[in-house]
């Protein structure tokens, strides 16, 4: 008698027991128990990069930059990224600071993989001396060939039709939406059309990199913007 | 645009000579500098304590005290340092805010000392950090608070006091009991009354003396003329300070809806009620519910006391928590009435005859009562009765203290989230505003520096200074960058409220086909409005016009300037009285552009004051200035 009694309560007993194991395992899963300790630490810190850039005899050397030029350079870019290096969100952030109307983040991300010449993500001081270099001290021909580097999307010696498309929008974001006259939807497609049809000399749909500097070569316009900016520093 | 950035400006331009082989039409000329002198340092003498900074750092701001000329008041010339004899420790602040373009405020810094030494750099408080802004804006408004506490009790030791209507008189009185004997005398007798009321109300229950025939009457029943009376008289004194209240509202909708006003309304109504029904078997039920309604009389005592008010209004602002605890207690009474009732369904005569009936037994063992009317007999009921018990104490008793710190904390925190989501509301127009004055900045000075050359060519020189004034060379380097972009895309940045009034223009009107009929017909126009910081819609005929040549996307290889009205950049207010025709000709010999933006927002950091005059409103001397300007058209090739 007693014996059944024990048995029958005994069989509910476990039985309760599993029930309540099992819906605080499915409450565990559903994440809204946590039975084991915090030890993961969510955030990881970013590795708080800290980058001396070389010394500035080397830097001399290497860019056409003088001394003095390249102290004025190095306190405003220290200035900005107290780290050494850029990393693309800074950098996004700092054009767009220039083009407060417009959407400067699509073409911040091609000049931040024309700059990053190593491809490793971020522009230290070399990298940013080394692009000024080119694009203020340089010949026509360093510069239109820098110019060439940052429409080539993909770094494949050819300008597509695509690319120079992509490059277009991005640049016509930085308008915004309130120009005069109104922005038309394809407009940066018309002035790809334009581009290509003075750029492309054997019509086969892309843009070597000696058709590009033939064509601007022979543009004046082309040619005497490229000096505009000498005096920059 | 942030000074630190401003160290960027010669990469942006630099990297414009991405744009150069896009672009179809030539670039403009890049602005000279043109007194280039080597940076230098400046040494800056604050009360002893000597700062140097780089020139340039300074003239970052230069509409602050150290940006301007106005530093050179302080020059020393025998140590040819700046002296200012003010706060050392403020000024780091303040050096730090043209080193790193943001303003913080030290903690430790009294408010009104930082305020005075901000006012004397000519620095707006407004620039402050978003890391201290908040900070700064606390102190300030304790301060303002206790400054109008101070005031305050000024004036009510003076007692002069403007004089107000009766009806505010008697909104003062009730609300503040303290502002004289009569209010004083009515806050008394109210609170009187409604303690009368509800112990009445309580005593009307008692069970006083016996009647013959063994039944015990409460004392409502015995004594029910004096107890009515009683009632009358505190509700005939409630309603009719109700009306009075209601009378005395200075918003007599919002008192309505207010919750004091309803708990009046809800004590006095069961009596008119009760009033208005007979003596029916089938509504005095209902009728008997209403009184229960009586008791919200104690409720009116919320307005004599303080701390009952501060305890409904956390209790509502810590309604989430509650609620949160409300619900995870459901949790576990459903829980582990559930386990109960399974547990105890084996044996026999079990008072857990179902789910919901085991809730009594959780509540009352979780909040450990313990009534004991109903004890589980199975050994699998005993354990789970315990575990419930045990678990019980956490629930209970582990939240209530942090509900109590969570009173504090969330009542801080609401009105810190309140405060943070107004700041940001204000922040984000902050940001918008600078955004919308560096743009504007751009396209009032690309007005000017056309203006400029136009003006170089007609020779004029005195108002070639005003425009120089304002902008320093970053800025004019900016702008050329900007303007660079701009041939670029053969499109030109215009405001927001332009943008709009074109678009709507363009989806009304259809382009003028021949130019000149719509030039003489649409110059009135223009040129009556000539203050071009009127943003009005008659500028856009004109505009329209020279949209058909953008239109067609050629290249812009002429501009065509044409004369019109001295524009207001002069600050010489007699030039804008726009009462006489002839002093207009002679000064027609600056120019409008017309294919450039025509109305603009000025920047307040650049406009001179004569700016927002109202337009002449005479269309007479319009139409004259219309037959002379359209001689004067100059052809200016592109630059």
């Amino acid at each position: 008698m007693l014996t059944l009694e024990w048995e029958s309560e005994g069989l509910q007993t476990v039985g309760i027991v599993v029930i309540i194991f099992a819906s605080l395992k499915l409450l565990h899963l559903l994440g809204l128990i946590d039975f084991s300790e915090d030890t993961v630490e969510d955030e990881m810190e970013m590795a708080t990069v800290r980058h001396r850039p070389e010394a500035l005899e080397l830097l001399e050397a290497q860019s056409k930059f003088t001394k003095k030029e390249l102290q004025i350079l190095y306190r405003g870019f220290k200035n900005e990224c107290p780290s050494g290096v850029v990393n693309e969100e800074t950098f996004k952030e700092i054009y767009s600071q220039f083009f407060p109307q417009g959407d400067s983040t699509t073409y911040a991300h091609f000049l931040f993989n024309a700059f990053d010449t190593d491809h490793n993500g971020s522009v230290s001081f070399e990298d940013f001396v080394m692009g000024l270099s080119i694009l203020l001290r340089g010949t026509v021909q360093e510069k239109l060939n820098w110019a060439f580097n940052l429409y080539d999307i993909n770094k494949d010696g050819y300008i597509t039709k695509e690319e120079m498309l992509d490059i277009m929008k991005a640049i016509y974001d930085m308008m915004g939406k309130c120009t005069y006259p109104v922005l038309k939807e394809d407009a940066p497609r018309q002035h790809v059309e334009t581009f290509f049809q003075k750029m492309d000399k054997n019509k086969d749909g892309v843009v070597t990199i000696d058709e590009f500097i033939e064509s601007c070569q022979k543009d004046e316009n082309i040619m005497r913007s490229m000096q505009l900016f000498e005096n920059v520093i | 645009m942030a000074a630190g950035v401003a160290a960027w400006l010669p990469f942006a331009r630099a990297a414009a000579i991405g744009w150069m082989p896009v672009a179809n039409c030539p670039m403009p000329l890049a602005p000279t500098e043109k007194n280039k002198r080597q940076d230098e340092l400046i040494i800056l003498n604050v009360s002893g304590r000597r700062f140097q900074t780089w020139r340039t750092t300074l003239e970052r701001y230069p509409d602050t005290l150290l940006g301007s000329t106005e530093k050179e008041f302080f020059f020393n010339e025998d140590t040819k340092e700046y002296f200012f004899d003010r706060d050392p420790e403020v000024f780091r602040c303040i050096l730090n805010f043209y080193r790193t373009g943001k303003l913080h405020y030290p903690r430790y810094e009294c408010i009104s000392a930082y305020d005075e030494e901000l006012a004397f750099y000519g620095i707006l408080p407004e620039i402050i950090g978003d890391c201290c802004y908040e900070e700064y804006k606390d102190r300030k408004r304790e301060n303002a608070e206790r400054l109008m506490d101070d005031n305050d009790s000024e004036n009510n030791q003076e007692g002069s006091m403007p004089s107000l209507s009766f009806r505010q008189t008697m909104w003062r009185a009730f609300e503040n009991p303290h502002t004289s004997t009569l209010a004083l005398v009515f806050y008394y007798v109210t609170g009187f009354f409604i303690a009368v009321s509800v112990i009445t109300n309580v005593v009307e229950t008692v069970p006083c003396g016996t009647v013959p025939g063994n039944k015990e009457l409460p004392c409502g029943e015995r004594y029910a003329v004096a107890f009515f009376c009683l009632d009358t008289a505190c509700v005939m004194i409630f309603t009719v300070e109700y009306l009075l209240r209601l009378f005395a509202a200075p918003s007599r909708y919002r008192f309505i809806r207010s919750v004091m006003s309803i708990i009046d309304v809800v004590a006095i109504m069961p009596y008119y009620i009760g009033l208005v029904m007979t003596n029916n078997e089938d509504v005095s039920g209902a009728f008997v519910t209403l009184r229960v309604f009586r008791v919200f009389r104690i409720f009116k005592f919320s307005r004599h006391s303080q701390g009952l008010r501060i305890l409904g209004y956390t209790l509502k602002s810590c309604a989430s928590e509650l609620g949160f605890l409300l619900f995870s207690l459901t949790m576990a009474i459903i829980i582990f009435a559930t386990v109960m009732f399974y547990a105890e369904k084996g044996s026999s005569a079990s008072k857990f005859t179902s789910i919901p009936a085991s809730f009594w037994y959780t509540i009352v063992t979780m909040t450990t009562l313990g009534y004991g009317d109903m004890v589980p007999k199975t050994i699998a009921g005993k354990i789970f009765g315990s575990i419930c018990s045990l678990s019980g104490v956490l629930v209970i008793a582990l939240p209530v203290p942090v509900i109590v710190s969570n009173f504090s904390r969330i009542y801080h925190q609401n009105q810190r989230a309140d405060k943070r989501r107004a700041q940001k509301k204000a922040r984000l127009a902050r940001i918008r505003v600078a955004k919308t004055g560096s743009s504007n900045a751009y396209l009032h000075s690309k007005r000017n520096g056309l203006l400029n050359e136009a003006l170089e060519l007609t020779g004029s020189t005195e108002d070639e200074q005003h425009m120089a004034k304002g902008t320093s060379l970053i800025e004019s380097q900016h702008h050329h960058l900007l303007h660079c972009l701009e041939k670029t895309t053969n499109h030109e940045f215009i405001d927001e409220q332009l943008f709009e009034q074109n678009c709507m223009e363009s989806s009304m009107q259809n382009y003028p086909s021949s130019r000149s009929p719509s030039l003489s017909s649409h110059h009135g126009l223009t040129t009556s409005c000539c203050s071009r910081r009127n943003k009005k819609t008659t500028h856009l005929p004109n505009s329209s016009v020279p949209a058909t040549r953008l239109r067609s996307m050629q290249e812009l290889s002429t501009i065509h300037i044409q004369c019109s009205e001295q524009p207001s950049l002069t600050t010489s207010r007699s030039s804008l009285n726009m009462k006489s025709d002839d002093g207009l000709r002679p000064n027609c010999k600056t120019a409008q552009i017309t294919t450039a933006i025509i109305s603009i927002p000025t920047p307040p950091a650049l406009t001179p004051e004569g700016e927002n005059r109202p337009p002449p409103s005479s269309p007479g001397h319009s139409t004259n200035i219309s037959t002379t300007t359209t001689s004067n058209i100059v052809k200016v090739s592109a630059l």
